[in-house]
C-alpha cells in the first residue's frame, strides 16, 4: 500500500483477517464488498479460530489464499456436500460456504438443495450476480429475463431460455431451513442490512438451528458490460426487482 | 489377538475399515456394493462415527472429501456406474492430496482401465488393490486406509459381485504398520497458527502462488509408491513354460486352473497382481522372460492384458483368454467363472505357445 502522510487519521482499514489487502478481482465487483463483510463478522463475533470456509469456485476463488481463516476448495458446485462431511465430523466448527449464482443454482443446484433439506448445520453464502463472472459473462441460472450476456444476446428470453431460478424461495420452503434472506452489496445502506442478515444467519448456525443462506447480490460490471460506477444501479434496476431484499425465513 | 468369524466380503471389508479408524463413510446404493452402505450405517454410529445416505454419488463424494480433508479417516464405496459419476472429485482429490478410501463392488471387470487410469482429468494416480477373498479384503482395506495416509493419495479397492456376497471364515488380525507422522495439513480451524487452505488449486500456505509445485508435489511420489507398494501373489514361476496372470475373486478360479494344469504335467505358473496401480512389471517381465507364453485371464474384453504387454516387452506372445462374462442378472457373474472352462484355455494357450 502507499505510503499515508503523518497528518492523515486513520478512520478505515482493512479487516485484519485479510492477509493483503490488494485483490486481483474488477474494479466496481461486489464480491470484495460481501468478503469484507463475512471477515469482519468472523473478527466481532470471535469465530477465527474455530472456522472452516468451504470455497466455489467462481471469481471469489481468489479469496481463500488472503483470508487468514481456514479454507477447503471445493469442485464446481459442491461446497455443499463437503461442508456437510467437514461439519458432520466438526460439528463445533462454524461453517461456511462461499458460493457464486454459477456454482450454487446452475452446476450444483442438488446439492443446496439437500443440505438444506437435511437441516445441515451450516452457514451457505452465494453472491449473486446474475452471471458466470468467471469464464467471462455468460448466462446462469439466475440471469434475469432482459439480461445481456454472451450466451444470451438480444437479453435472456422466457421462451428461449427458460426464467430464473430464485434459490431463497425455494430454499425456504424446506423445512431444514432455519434461516434464509436476501442481501445486496450496493449501497451503505444495503450493505448494512447485508451485514444484519449475516449476522442472524451465522447465529442460527451457532445456536444449532438448521441450515442458514444468505444470498448477497453482488454487482458484476465487467460482465454486465457498464462502467464500474454503474454498477450498483444495475443491480438495483435489474436484479432487485426479480431478487427483493428481506428475510424470506426465520 | 485373533477373532475368527463367518461373513460376507463386503460387511467383512467395512468392519475391517472400521477397526482401522474409519469414522466417515457416504454412499448411494447400488447393487453390489449396497451393503456396505447398510453395513456401515448400523456400525459407524456405534463407534461414534457418521454414515450418510447421500442423494448422490457426486455429493456422496463430496461429503467423504469433506470429511477426509477434516483429518477423518473417511471411505466411499459404489459399483462402476457410480465410481464413474465420482471422477472429477476423484481427480481433484489426488491433487489435494486428501487421503480416501474408495471401494468399487465391479461388476466383472470391465471397470479395470477406470480404476487403473482414472476416467477424470490431470496426471493424476490412484493406488488400487485387488482382493481375491474375503479375507484378503479385510486386509487390504487396513493396508489401504495405511497406504492413503502415508502417501496423502487416494486408494481404491477393487472388487466385485462375488467378493461383496460371498461368505467366507475371516480373521481380523490387527496389523502392524508403523506410526505414521499426524495429519498437520488437515483444516482444522486456525487455532494458534495462520489459516491454510487444502486445494486441489495450489499450495497450502496463503498468498502463495506456486501452483506448479503444489501439483508437482502432488504426483512426485508416484516412483515411491512404484518402489514400495507394488503387490503381486505368485505361483509355480521357476519353471513355468506359460505365465498365467490373473487379478480378483476370478483370479482365484485361475489359480485353481493352474493348480489342475500342474496336476497334468503342464508347466504352468501364474501372476496374480494385489496391487493394480502400481502394476507388478517386473515379476511378469521376468517370469515371462523364462517362459514361451503369458496368458491373461479377465473377466471384460481386455484390459489388463495391455499392462501385461506393456511389461512383457515382446519378450513371449501374449494371450487374452478371458472375456465378458455375465448371467442375466448383468452382474458379472458368468458362464466364464468355470474352472474347466479356464483349465482348458490355459491347454489351448500351453499348446500353441
Ligand atoms: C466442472 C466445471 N465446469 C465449469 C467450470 C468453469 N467455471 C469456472 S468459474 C465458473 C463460473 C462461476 O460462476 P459463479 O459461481 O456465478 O461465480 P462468479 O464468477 O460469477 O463470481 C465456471 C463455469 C469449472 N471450473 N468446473
Ligand atoms: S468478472 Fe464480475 S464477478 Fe468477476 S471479478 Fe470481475 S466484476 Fe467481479
Ligand atoms: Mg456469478
Amino acid at each position: 500500500m502507499t505510503d499515508v502522510p503523518a497528518s492523515f487519521e486513520k478512520v478505515f482499514e482493512p479487516p485484519d483477517l485479510l492477509l493483503r489487502a490488494e485483490h486481483s478481482l474488477c474494479p466496481g465487483c461486489g464480491e470484495p464488498v460481501a468478503l469484507r463483510m463475512m471477515l469482519e463478522l468472523i473478527r466481532e463475533l470471535g469465530l477465527r479460530e474455530r472456522t472452516i470456509c468451504v470455497a466455489g469456485i467462481g471469481c471469489y476463488t481468489a479469496f481463500p489464499m488472503i483470508m487468514d481463516v481456514d479454507v477447503m476448495q471445493a469442485l464446481h458446485g459442491r461446497a455443499p456436500s463437503v461442508a456437510t462431511g467437514v461439519k458432520r465430523v466438526r460439528p463445533d466448527a462454524f461453517v461456511f460456504t462461499m458460493q457464486g449464482d454459477g456454482d450454487m443454482v446452475s452446476e450444483g443446484l442438488q446439492e443446496v438443495i439437500h443440505a438444506a433439506a437435511r437441516g445441515e448445520k451450516f452457514t451457505a453464502i452465494v453472491f449473486n450476480n446474475a452471471v458466470f463472472g468467471e469464464t467471462g459473462g455468460h448466462m446462469t441460472a439466475a440471469t434475469v429475463l432482459g439480461q445481456h450476456t454472451k450466451t444470451t444476446v438480444g437479453g435472456r428470453d422466457r421462451e428461449r431460455h427458460g426464467s430464473p431460478i430464485k434459490i431463497c424461495e425455494l430454499v425456504a420452503q424446506l423445512e431444514g431451513a432455519a434461516y434464509v434472506a436476501r442481501a445486496a452489496a450496493h449501497t451503505p445502506s444495503a450493505i448494512k442490512l447485508a451485514q444484519q442478515y449475516l449476522h442472524d444467519a451465522f447465529r442460527a448456525q451457532l445456536d444449532g438451528k438448521g441450515f442458514s443462506l444468505v444470498e448477497i447480490l453482488t454487482m458484476c460490471p465487467t460482465d454486465w458490460f457498464v462502467t464500474p460506477d454503474q454498477g450498483p444501479a444495475f443491480l438495483e434496476k435489474h436484479l432487485v426487482p426479480t431478487y427483493p431484499l428481506g428475510v424470506i425465513k426465520q | 489377538m485373533s477373532e475368527r468369524v463367518l461373513m460376507e466380503g463386503s460387511a467383512a471389508m467395512a468392519e475391517s475399515a472400521v477397526r482401522a479408524g474409519c469414522r466417515f463413510y457416504a454412499g448411494y446404493p447400488i447393487t453390489p456394493s449396497t451393503e456396505i452402505l447398510e453395513y456401515m450405517s448400523v456400525r459407524l454410529p456405534q463407534v461414534g462415527g457418521t454414515c450418510m445416505n447421500a442423494e448422490s454419488e457426486i455429493e456422496a463424494i463430496g461429503m467423504v472429501w469433506g470429511a477426509a480433508g477434516c483429518g477423518v479417516r473417511s471411505m466411499i464405496a459404489s459399483t462402476g456406474q457410480g465410481i464413474s459419476l465420482m471422477q472429477e472429485s476423484f481427480a481433484e482429490l489426488a491433487n489435494a492430496q486428501i487421503p480416501v478410501v474408495a471401494v468399487n463392488m465391479c461388476r466383472g471387470q470391465g471397470d479395470y482401465f477406470q480404476a487403473t487410469r482414472g476416467g477424470g482429468h490431470g496426471d493424476y494416480r490412484f493406488i488400487v488393490l485387488a482382493p481375491a477373498s474375503a479375507q484378503e479384503a479385510v486386509d487390504l482395506a487396513q493396508l489401504a486406509f495405511h497406504l492413503a495416509d502415508k502417501w496423502r493419495n487416494p486408494v481404491m479397492i477393487m472388487g466385485d459381485f462375488l467378493l461383496s456376497h460371498t461368505s467366507e471364515i475371516v480373521d481380523f488380525r490387527p496389523p502392524a504398520f508403523p506410526e505414521l507422522p499426524p495429519k498437520s495439513w488437515a483444516i482444522t480451524g486456525a487455532d494458534g497458527r495462520r489459516g491454510i487452505t487444502l486445494s486441489p488449486l495450489g499450495p497450502a500456505e496463503k498468498l502463495s502462488t506456486d501452483i506448479a509445485a503444489a501439483l508437482s508435489a502432488a504426483t512426485a511420489k508416484h516412483g515411491g509408491i512404484k518402489g514400495e507398494e507394488t503387490r503381486a501373489e505368485t505361483g509355480h514361476l521357476d519353471d513355468a513354460e506359460l505365465v498365467v496372470v490373473a487379478f480378483g475373486f476370478p483370479g482365484r478360479f485361475a489359480k485353481y486352473a493352474v493348480r489342475l494344469a500342474r496336476e497334468r504335467g503342464l508347466r504352468v505358473g501364474f501372476v496374480r497382481p494385489i496391487s493394480l496401480w502400481p502394476f507388478p512389471s517386473e515379476v511378469i517381465a521376468a517370469a515371462a522372460a523364462r517362459a514361451r507364453a503369458v496368458a491373461v485371464f479377465e473377466l471384460n474384453a481386455g484390459q489388463m492384458v495391455e499392462d501385461v504387454e506393456l511389461a512383457v516387452r515382446g519378450r513371449a506372445p501374449v494371450h487374452a483368454i478371458g472375456g465378458i462374462s455375465h448371467d442375466h442378472s448383468g452382474f458379472g457373474v458368468g458362464p466364464l467363472l468355470n474352472v474347466e472352462l479356464i483349465l482348458q484355455r490355459i491347454e489351448e494357450a500351453y499348446g500353441t505357445a
